[in-house]
């Protein structure tokens, strides 16, 4: 590793992951950037500190899992579930993200500047997650709670079992999943979507989005819960 | 009168239920159908060809390490009795602190469940182990370094391939709180990981899960037994320090009835093919294995370890060690529907001992330092059982009990466990008669 300027450099071509992770699990430095990961797994995973750490190439699986007050930013593709069960914070990629993105995240901010592959958001507890291309398939699966902007289109089966999460897509939508459906757009959600376009650095017009959530039908078993 | 075989009083009592309800039958416990098991099976014990232990002065071992092929701090328990994942939701806050208590008293470890680490649950357990499911409810890195091993909950054995529920009754504000969910709903866990399918995937997760905890804690694959042979040994190429096999003997706080009886194998078919795969790898002993699903007895312990297993671990016998389904309650189980010794309506969060409820008032009925004190019992008498067991074959250790120290009652049981039906050399299978 070495400091350049004032940020802490470490070259995946020389060192490795675990090194890394094992640095930024105990920083002496407030800013890192990470040289050639070259699809690495689990790169700035479990970091629990208020720094931030620049990732420059794509990350394979699992690049911010767990993150907790760091903001990390992805300058490439990011593989399956970056920033999964993130709990606070800020993880950014600018290009594409794989599925799984943001899977069961409790908080934090996930900005795919991109598109993000199938399961984007799947369980999702809290977090908030904007991509700024289109979404795959099975998205918001079983989405509890947070928030989904969508500034393309979503695939097929969108907020399948949906919970209390809240889904905004600007494109078209594949198909509703079951207990998904569309809502009113109403004052309070222009608010919300202005805000979160704006953290991500979006600039679209909350006006031409459409939200979905859940009908709420699914939350009590009957003999007509069958899909 | 005669009684249909195929019609009898309970089919036609559950279709009455279904065409009165439109709902299948959800109850908790697990498999309640007769299934070849450990009773099948026999212990041959010292004579002229084997040397004894003395049945209480010489030493017979109780101790065992899991997790000491990756992990930086393996677990060192001091008996092979392991308390079983059940979570907060589905038991008491009370419950869970009292299994905490118990398993703690006599240096064993317990296990959280589907729905996240409750401070009770973490503060009376020396050694607690914590469970990643699909769900991921109340899953969050702070907890998982807090616990001492990672358990990755693939399937249990009353409903391998199916995710947990618990019912709106049991969803407490707390409880609804720890798993990010609205009060009072069916909760329904999902039963596939959300980010990842499949073993090579799998082997990734396990990466993650070590880099973020600094590669310090065991990693456990927790598996429904089913194909236990190949999934054992796919759990192990993941990654696995320890593999975790529950037999449909296994409980279950609330699934569906036509699922706990008809989907998985038993305990006994399962525990030969995982100790199969493990061998045939050169990793079992070095891979540990637990088994549940039907552990009542010191000698169940004795058979699942003489059979390869390097520990158990238990769950209905935990609960009824605390007060389950106790005489004492029996006219509040009969107001509900049922009897001591029948009741597994742990769904409907009524229960009268207080064990399987949010309800505060039934939930107070228990008193964790009693309980953990009558689990603590049960768990020294199964190690005293086991022993006695162990001794007369001449071991003085648990872990050295073997396959050759058993025969069956049974062809089924001799062909599942692989052991030779009694006074034969058969093995139906295996060997000819």
């Amino acid at each position: 590793m070495t400091a350049a300027l004032e940020s802490t450099v470490v070259d995946l071509a020389a060192s490795s992951v675990r090194a890394l992770n094992a640095e930024l699990h105990r920083p002496a430095s407030k800013s890192y950037e990470v040289r050639n990961p070259a699809g690495a797994h689990a790169v700035a995973a479990g970091v629990d500190a208020d720094i931030d750490v620049e990732v420059h190439g794509h990350v394979g699986y699992y690049a911010a899992g767990m993150n907790s007050r760091a903001r990390i930013t992805v300058h490439g593709n990011a593989g399956t579930g970056v920033a999964e069960n993130m709990m606070s914070g800020t993880v950014r990629v600018t290009g594409d993200a794989s599925q799984s993105a943001g899977a069961t995240a409790h908080g934090g901010l996930l900005v795919v500047e991109g598109s993000a592959s199938m399961r984007c958001g799947i369980s999702m507890k809290g977090v908030d997650i904007v991509v700024g291309g289109d979404i795959g398939p099975m998205s918001a699966f079983m989405a509890q709670a947070g928030r989904l902007v969508v500034c393309g289109d979503a695939g097929a089966d969108l907020g399948d079992s949906i919970y209390e999460a809240r889904i905004y897509v600007r494109g078209n939508v594949g198909s509703l999943g079951a207990d998904c459906v569309e809502k009113q757009v109403r004052a309070e959600h222009l608010a919300e979507l202005a805000e979160l376009l704006a953290a991500a650095g979006l600039d679209h017009a909350p006006e031409e989005f459409r939200r979905y959530g859940s009908a709420r039908r699914l939350y009590h078993f009957t003999s007509e819960n069958t899909y | 009168m005669r009684e249909s075989a195929t019609f009898d009083r309970t089919v036609i009592a559950d279709i009455q239920r279904a065409a009165a309800t439109g709902v299948y039958d959800i109850r908790g416990w697990g498999a309640k159908r007769r299934l070849p098991h450990f009773d099948d099976l026999l212990f041959l014990g010292a004579s002229m060809s084997r040397y004894p232990l003395e049945g209480y002065r010489e030493r017979c071992g109780t101790d065992v390490v899991l997790g000491d092929r990756n992990a930086e701090y393996p677990l060192h328990l001091d008996i092979p009795v392991t308390i079983a994942g059940m979570s907060f939701g589905a038991l008491s806050a009370q419950a869970k602190e009292a299994l905490g208590r118990g398993a703690s008293a006599v240096g064993t470890s317990t296990t959280t469940g589907d729905g996240g680490m409750t401070p009770e649950e973490r503060g009376q357990s020396t050694h607690l182990v914590y469970q990643y499911l699909p769900s991921r409810y109340g899953m969050n890195p702070t907890d998982l370094r807090k616990a001492d091993a990672i358990e990755i909950v693939l399937g249990q054995g009353a409903k391998p391939g199916g995710g947990g529920m618990l019912l709106g009754q049991k969803i407490s504000d707390r409880v609804a709180a720890m798993r990010t969910l609205p009060p009072g709903v069916d909760q329904r866990s999902a039963c596939r990981h959300p980010d990842w399918t499949g073993p090579d995937d799998l082997a990734i997760k396990i990466t993650e899960l070590r880099e973020i905890t600094d590669w310090a804690k065991p990693i456990y694959v927790k598996i429904g037994a089913s194909r236990t042979y190949y999934d054992v040994k796919l759990a192990v190429a993941a990654g696995a320090d320890v593999v975790v096999v529950d037999g449909m003997q296994g409980g279950t706080a609330a699934t569906q009835e036509v699922f706990i009886e008809n989907v998985g194998i038993p305990t006994l078919a399962a525990v030969p093919q995982a100790v199969q795969a493990l061998a045939e790898l050169g990793l079992h002993r070095k891979v540990q294995l637990i088994v549940s699903g039907g552990i009542r007895t010191g000698a169940d312990v004795a058979k699942a370890m003489a059979l390869g297993a390097d520990a158990v671990a238990i769950g209905t016998a935990a609960l009824i060690a605390l007060g389950d389904n106790d005489p004492r309650y029996e006219a509040e189980y009969e107001e509900i529907g049922s009897a001591a010794g029948f009741y597994d309506d742990f769904q409907d969060g009524r229960d009268p001992a207080g064990i399987s409820t949010q309800d505060p008032a039934l939930a107070a009925r228990l008193d964790p330092v009693e309980g953990g004190r009558r689990l603590a019992n049960y768990l020294r008498v199964l190690t005293l059982e086991a022993q006695t067991i162990a001794r007369a074959c001449g071991k003085a250790h648990l872990r050295h009990l073997e396959p050759e120290d058993l025969v069956a009652l049974t062809i089924e049981a001799a062909a599942m466990a692989r052991v030779p039906l009694a006074g034969t050399n058969w093995i139906p299978g295996a060997t000819r008669a």
